[in-house]
């Protein structure tokens, strides 16, 4: 089909006209095809779309932190292992958003009309700062390996610890989301929490540094079990976990790794909030507007570009 | 194209020849992301379910099957996604590990329970594997994560060679 080829591309050139070449790109596709996304009876669509935005833009966030190892890792195994953590989470916040999309089409951003650009990628890329819903964990820079280690431990505990209840979710996207990550983040803590003794019992120097992580990101703690409004109604409404209810499990499962490493739980005050507001209402701190740039810049610059 | 019946008889045989584009030795349907395959008058609907919630070859897939049925007369095809239940890895068929252990793939052991708390396993889980070149059971985990979401990277302590083992999930 020579004749069909432009010539003005350089990407139809190399294709020659033949759309099986999907080395060059697939297209987009609904990661929901098919999915029954009818909500379940009693929840409002809003309530459940914020919800998921939430467990989408944690996982989201964390994983565009995890891929900047992207060939900065100590060695190759942990380049390739932070790239399968980061890539899960992608997948997971993927398909948490085009559910939300699905709730509640009202909090999707307008595109110019024509756009081929999905509803989940439209709420990945095209909402501003203060429309993101991720707890402030996620967001702050990776710091060195033995900090983003104490970070990805803390972040992983609790998610999977929210996931296992949330394999039980009266809607039945929400829970096919959450079977499957446990699965998935079974290996991200089990590789967090080996990583952790491995640099508490290792060296002075691993040590002072993942003790160090730990340290830095502890204030950020306390904002992983807080409730939001959102997740009462949700919890109420048995589609969601009210975050407060897994703080007891994830402190015996830390105790676990800490008393193995011969750590102590660092004793640091909660970061504040900013007039009560913080991650989950849409407050952040700087480093997430810079992450937020380099995240969208290009998808921002082409609104009807195409994959 | 003949009854109703052998007509899904050859769609669902077309539709279970596709590949894995990242294990290409694997058919969909030896690796168990191929759920179901109907046929609804002169459309075929073909579900599928990722391994993983990130898996990057899932578009690629559908593309594949598309171009399959299209190729051999079905016009009208679509491809549905499933994601309940989960994939696991014990969905990989007799054939399909037979295939992984022709290619120098280490197969998966059984995948763990759904039942009860995740442990939390700060010891490497030992798994029993051995060489898929040399047989020794002599072999050492070098990495959980591999080069796709689905394996782990071990090495051979006998005859020294690195290979990827697919993993329990």
């Amino acid at each position: 089909m020579v004749e069909e080829v432009d010539h003005e591309s350089v990407y139809d050139g190399l294709l020659g006209g033949d759309d099986s070449q999907w080395a060059f790109g697939t297209d987009f596709e609904d990661p929901l095809a098919g999915v029954d996304t009818t909500l379940p009876d009693g929840v409002e669509g809003r309530a459940l779309a914020l919800y998921c935005i939430m467990l989408a833009d944690d996982a989201l966030v964390m994983s565009q932190r995890l891929s900047e190892w992207c060939s900065n890792a100590p060695d190759l195994e942990e380049d390739i292992a932070l790239a399968n953590i980061a890539l899960d989470l992608l997948g997971q916040s993927r398909l948490l958003l085009a559910r939300a999309a699905a709730a509640d089409p009202s909090l999707v951003p307008a595109l110019p009309e024509g756009s081929p650009i999905p509803a989940e990628d439209a709420l990945a890329y095209f909402r501003s700062d203060r429309e993101f819903r991720n707890v402030r964990l996620v967001e702050g820079p990776n710091g060195d390996f033995g900090q983003t280690i104490a970070r990805l431990l803390l972040f992983s505990t609790w998610r999977l610890a929210l996931f296992e209840k949330l394999a039980a979710s009266r809607d039945k996207v929400l829970s096919a989301v959450a079977v499957k990550g446990v699965k998935e983040m079974t290996y991200h803590r089990d590789y967090a929490g080996r990583w952790f003794l491995t640099l508490a019992r290792g060296t002075d120097e691993s040590r002072r540094r993942v003790v160090g992580g730990l340290t830095e990101i502890w204030p950020l703690r306390a904002e992983l079990f807080a409730t939001h409004e959102v997740e009462s109604l949700v919890a109420e409404s048995t589609v969601g976990v009210d975050p407060a209810t897994v703080a007891d499990e994830v402190d015996v499962l830390l105790e676990q790794v800490f008393s193995l490493s011969g750590v102590e739980r660092p004793d640091v005050a909660p970061l504040a909030g900013v007039r009560g507001e913080t991650g989950r209402d849409g407050l952040h701190t700087e480093a997430h507007s810079r992450l937020l740039a380099e995240l969208q810049v290009v998808a921002r610059a082409h609104p009807m570009g195409q994959w | 194209m003949g009854s109703p019946v052998s007509v899904l008889d050859r769609a669902r045989g077309l539709a279970a020849s596709v590949t894995d584009p990242e294990m290409p030795m694997l058919t969909l349907e030896d690796l168990g992301v191929l759920r179901d395959v109907e046929v609804d008058g002169a459309r075929v609907v073909v579900t599928i379910t990722p391994t993983y919630s990130g898996c990057p070859a899932m578009a690629t897939m559908r593309d594949d099957l598309v171009h399959r049925l299209h190729d051999h007369g079905f016009d009208d095809v679509a491809v549905k996604v499933s994601l309940d239940p989960a994939w696991s890895s014990d969905w990989i068929t007799e054939r399909g590990r037979q295939a992984l252990a022709d290619h120098g793939l280490s197969a998966p052991g059984p995948a763990p329970s759904l039942e009860g708390p995740v442990a939390l396993t700060l010891i490497p889980r030992r798994r029993s594997l051995a060489c898929p070149r040399c047989g020794s059971s002599e072999v050492e985990l070098t990495s959980e994560f591999g080069p796709t979401a689905c394996k782990a990277l071990y090495r051979c302590t006998s005859c020294l060679e690195p290979f990827e083992h697919v993993k329990e999930i």
